[in-house]
């Protein structure tokens, strides 16, 4: 029997995964409270005078990193754990479908998921803005850049959930994950850190520094807040490292899932 | 079995070779030389609102911008830039989250009142930062002192730094040599015996590798600017007595003035120049003196391209 | 579902699965094989297939055992090493209490956990083969589904997973649905499904690629009256199409209606395996006849016989080798023999003695391995 071909099964497991996400409550109220969130910034840019702009892009482009990291972190840790917890997992991996399969579509229907989920929180603070400034400026183009690294972050997110929810409990999970995110956005401090000590700490801080996910340098909300541009290079080598960094950790997953025994 | 193990295989590469891209990217981004942590600081630069967005933790918050401010010092320092705008605010930041954070003062007096490129060139914030510190902790004779070295050192305001040293000295532990200091101000400021204690007390009351290694450094200044000015008197004793300038140490030491060849920290032996000068054999090996140098020759700064070590800064 | 049943003919080296290979055979070609099934069952003996026929599932020394605790790990023996070899078209059933080792037999199969020893070959393939899963369907114990998905739309995705074409897929959903009667509720998202409900879908999606052999397990539990009866005819049905069926269930009428045979596993190890005829009568050893007479004939005693007079009939019990002897008495005494029936213990009865704690070495509890 001719048993599909893995990348169509990838696409359906994602496409599943994505469909049932939207349809998942959960994801429509959060939409609505960072919806709500570009509101605020629109009354915070009324008094304060003059900052209006940096203001809305500062609370807008937080806001949305904040609510997608919130969102890939609750659905991404009840991903594979939920679908042992239910069993679901049991009659997916009864059909030709391998471990990794189902890793790597989950994967993708979670950053489907995270991309639509953006699309409209961005066009929330673009909406935001247009009403501040009554017009688009050149500067405005490096906002999308912003959110560009915000959805190369939850790439990084979304891998970590998945990977730490393919061998522990959803709320160990979530306690992974978040911490792994605070760590990230200050692993540059952490390189600092290494930097000031020696020794096997310092190379212990080193190591670790390297290891964390380094969102520090995915986030340039306050940059381009002010209208500063972002570098060409670090378009490109933030990408490259938010494709790396999460095949890493999707292999990472991929290993320990072949090997667990789905009790 | 093989299907299995096929995909493990797959997938330790994978990962492998991901985990090394990521590695080099990030060692690329590092390299673009824009930390995005201390370009933070040019854009929060309320260290109010910071204290206000730290919601409570600030302990933390101070102790990742006290790291900041020194790997920014360091990064520009090792750069060889003159350009440390925002060294003031990351330590402004710092002690405003955590004002008990002495090294951050100390830090401050040493680093940010010295002209470029041994310093941020900002004596006013460096005279604000210690105010602010002393503010905060009004026992603790370090700030007092700090005070009193800032004002001696970069604004050669002796008068004010007698107070700073009087006021620390009254503190019940304070260091035995500030109540020396603050009689000194007053009469022997400029004298080397007074310049080396101000040293000395600074290397011994931190534990900061770049600001010790800052104070020897000065130290070594002293002993060179001290033993050239002593050498250069025996050079005109000499003419007194003789008529004529000394050809060579050699002479001074025949004549009785001297016991051996004097050499400079360094090692090396002080030239006599034919016009009855003394020199060091190189002016760029010993930083911040003032005397034994070629006419018109500058009093070398520290460059860290002289520097062995490629740490930044600590070491 | 291009090629249906495409690779796997090389393994087939049999006529009639051939015959099968369409992409959902009908049910005429599936009466071609269905007497294989039938004198397995409704002979009491074991028959043995006299033609070469395929194992659908030839299980050897399958075992398991966990690490537990975490500080010292002790192992815990889920499965003691299994040996059990199913035929096409067969209907197994599983026996046993909760616990003993059911649902990690049919884990161990579906790869879903990783046997600590042994191997097993489903449908003449290594069971981690990934050609093996395209055709088998499997309904875990109290299935649980996605719950923002509708019964159809599960159903697609199903198929979608297990390869089925699009062109079929639609049709096929439709037909499942129809099949196990929930056409009513098909765009009803699952969350409001009853749990005899989700038991339904869970047979639709095992069966919904048409697979030549299904695991079911504990198909029938938590469900009501009616829906058990429904289970037992799907089964039955599949039977009839010539499916086979592994079911794992704690009852036993559900195994004594159902089986061709039946294994019976405690505590991780197999106690018994056999037709349930089989079962149930060969540790007896004994007859009954029932003849007409107004008192017992000596002859009869002489042989060892139990006998009771009731009116003008005598019920007698004797050992089974008698049954000649006894036979040969009651032909000399002229008397009228109204039945001969060997003494069946009930497979309650069986299982009741075969879930006590084993003693004894192990071949002899392996009585009845492979047919």
């Amino acid at each position: 029997m001719n048993a599909g071909r893995a990348d169509a099964r990838i696409g359906f497991i994602a496409f599943n995964t994505f469909r049932e996400a939207v349809r998942d409550r959960v994801l429509y109220n959060l939409i609505a409270f960072a919806l709500l969130m570009s509101g605020a910034a629109i009354l915070v840019g009324e008094i304060s005078i003059d900052i209006e702009r940096l203001v809305v892009v500062n609370l807008g482009l937080t806001a949305v990193s904040i609510f997608g990291v919130v969102i890939a972190i609750f659905i991404g840790i009840g991903l594979v754990s939920k679908e042992i917890d239910k069993r679901t997992l049991y009659t997916v991996l009864s059909r030709p479908v391998r471990r990794w399969e189902f890793v790597v579509g989950k994967f993708f229907g979670l950053t489907g998921t995270l991309v639509v989920n953006t699309l409209f929180m961005a066009i929330g603070v673009l909406l935001a803005l247009l009403y501040t400034a009554h017009k688009f400026e050149k500067m405005d183009e490096w906002v999308l850049v912003a959110l560009y690294f915000i959805v190369l972050q939850f790439f990084i997110v979304c891998a970590l959930a998945l990977f730490f929810s393919s061998f522990s409990t959803p709320l160990m999970s979530a306690v992974f994950t978040f911490a792994l995110f605070i760590i990230g956005s200050l692993a540059e401090d952490l390189r600092g850190f290494a930097r000031m000590s020696h020794g096997v700490g310092g190379m212990l801080a080193t190591a670790i520094g390297y290891l964390v996910p380094n969102f520090s340098a995915l986030n340039v909300i306050s940059q381009v807040a002010h209208g500063d541009p972002v570098a060409g290079r670090l378009i490109l080598y933030n990408t490259l490292y938010a494709v790396f960094y999460s095949a890493m950790v999707i292999a990472g997953a991929v290993l320990i899932f072949q090997h667990r025994n789905l009790k | 079995m093989s299907a299995r193990r096929r995909v493990n295989i797959v997938a330790a590469a994978l990962l492998l070779f991901s985990m090394t891209g990521a590695m080099a990217m990030l060692y690329a981004i590092d390299g673009l030389g824009r930390s995005a942590v201390t370009q933070e600081a040019l854009y929060i630069n309320s260290p109010k609102v910071l204290r206000r967005l730290s919601l409570g933790y600030t302990g933390l918050l101070a102790d990742i911008y006290w790291t900041r401010a020194v790997q920014y010092f360091g990064t520009q320092h090792h750069k060889g830039s003159s350009d440390f705008r925002l060294l003031a605010p990351l330590l402004e930041v710092t002690t405003e989250l955590d004002p008990r954070l002495l090294p951050a003062y100390q830090f401050g007096a040493n680093f940010l009142a010295p002209k470029p490129p041994s310093g941020a060139g900002m004596p006013g914030s460096a005279l604000a930062l210690m105010k602010f510190g002393i503010e905060h902790n009004p026992d603790e004779w370090r700030l007092y002192y700090n005070l009193g070295f800032l004002y001696y050192t970069e604004l050669k305001d002796y008068a004010r730094a007698a107070d700073a040293f009087a006021l620390g000295a009254r503190i019940p532990d304070t260091n035995p040599f500030m109540p020396i200091l603050a009689a000194r101000m007053a009469q022997h400021a400029g004298e080397f015996d007074t310049a080396r204690m101000l040293w000395f007390t600074t290397y011994q009351s931190t534990k900061d590798t770049s600001i010790r290694e800052n104070a020897v450094e000065h130290l070594q200044a002293l002993k060179v600017d001290e033993d050239v000015t002593q050498l250069e008197e025996l050079v005109a004793k000499y003419r007194q007595q003789r008529g004529h300038l000394p050809a060579s140490m050699s002479d001074l030491e025949r004549a009785g003035f001297i016991h051996g060849i004097p050499t400079d920290p360094k090692g090396h032996a002080y030239k006599l120049m034919p016009d009855g000068r003394i020199e060091v054999q190189d002016p760029q090996d010993i930083y911040f003196i003032t005397k034994g140098l070629p006419p018109g020759e500058s009093s070398p700064q520290p460059r860290p391209a002289q520097n062995k070590d490629t740490k930044p800064i600590s070491r | 579902m291009a090629r249906p049943h495409g690779t796997p003919v090389d393994h087939f080296p049999f006529t009639f699965v051939i015959a099968a290979a369409g992409p959902f055979p009908s049910s005429t070609h599936n009466i071609a094989y269905n007497s294989f099934g039938d004198p397995c069952r409704s002979l009491g003996v074991n028959i043995g297939f006299k033609r070469t026929t395929m194992s659908a599932i030839e299980i050897l020394d399958l075992e398991k055992s966990y690490q537990v605790g975490f500080w010292r790990k002790r192992e815990k023996v889920a499965l003691r090493p299994l040996r059990l070899t199913i035929q096409e078209g067969e209907v197994f059933g599983f026996l046993g209490p909760n616990g003993a080792g059911k649902t990690t037999t049919l884990k161990l199969l579906m790869g879903l956990v990783f046997p600590t020893g042994g191997s097993a070959r489903i449908l003449g393939m290594e069971m981690d083969d990934p050609r093996v899963k395209s055709q088998i369907g499997f309904l875990p114990e109290q299935p649980y589904f996605y719950d923002h998905l509708t019964a159809r739309e599960l159903l697609n995705y199903y198929g979608q997973l297990s390869g089925v074409a699009a062109k079929l897929r639609t049709a096929r959903v439709e037909d499942m649905l129809e099949r196990v009667g929930l056409m009513e509720s098909a765009n009803v998202q699952l969350r409001k499904f009853s749990k005899g409900m989700l038991q339904r879908v869970g047979l639709a999606q095992a069966i919904l690629h048409d697979p030549k052999l299904v695991f079911l397990d504990e198909p029938m539990s938590g469900l009501d009256p009616m829906g058990r009866r429904e289970v037992r005819d799907l089964i039955q049905q599949l039977r009839h199409e010539g499916k086979t069926v592994f079911f794992s269930t704690h009852i036993l009428s559900d195994a004594e209606a159902l089986c061709d045979r039946v294994g019976v596993i405690h505590q991780g190890e197999l106690r018994g395996v056999g037709a349930v005829v089989e079962l149930t009568s060969q540790a007896q050893g004994k007859i009954e006849i029932i003849f007409c007479a107004q008192a017992v004939p000596a002859g009869l005693t002489q042989l060892g016989a139990e006998a009771r007079v009731s009116g003008d009939m005598v019920n007698a019990v004797l050992p089974e080798k008698q049954q000649d002897a006894a036979l040969e008495v009651l032909r000399r005494e002229r008397l009228k023999l109204i039945s001969l029936t060997p003494v069946r213990k009930s497979l309650e009865e069986y299982y009741i003695q075969n879930m006590r704690p084993m003693e004894g070495p192990k071949e002899e509890n392996r009585k009845g391995v492979g047919v």
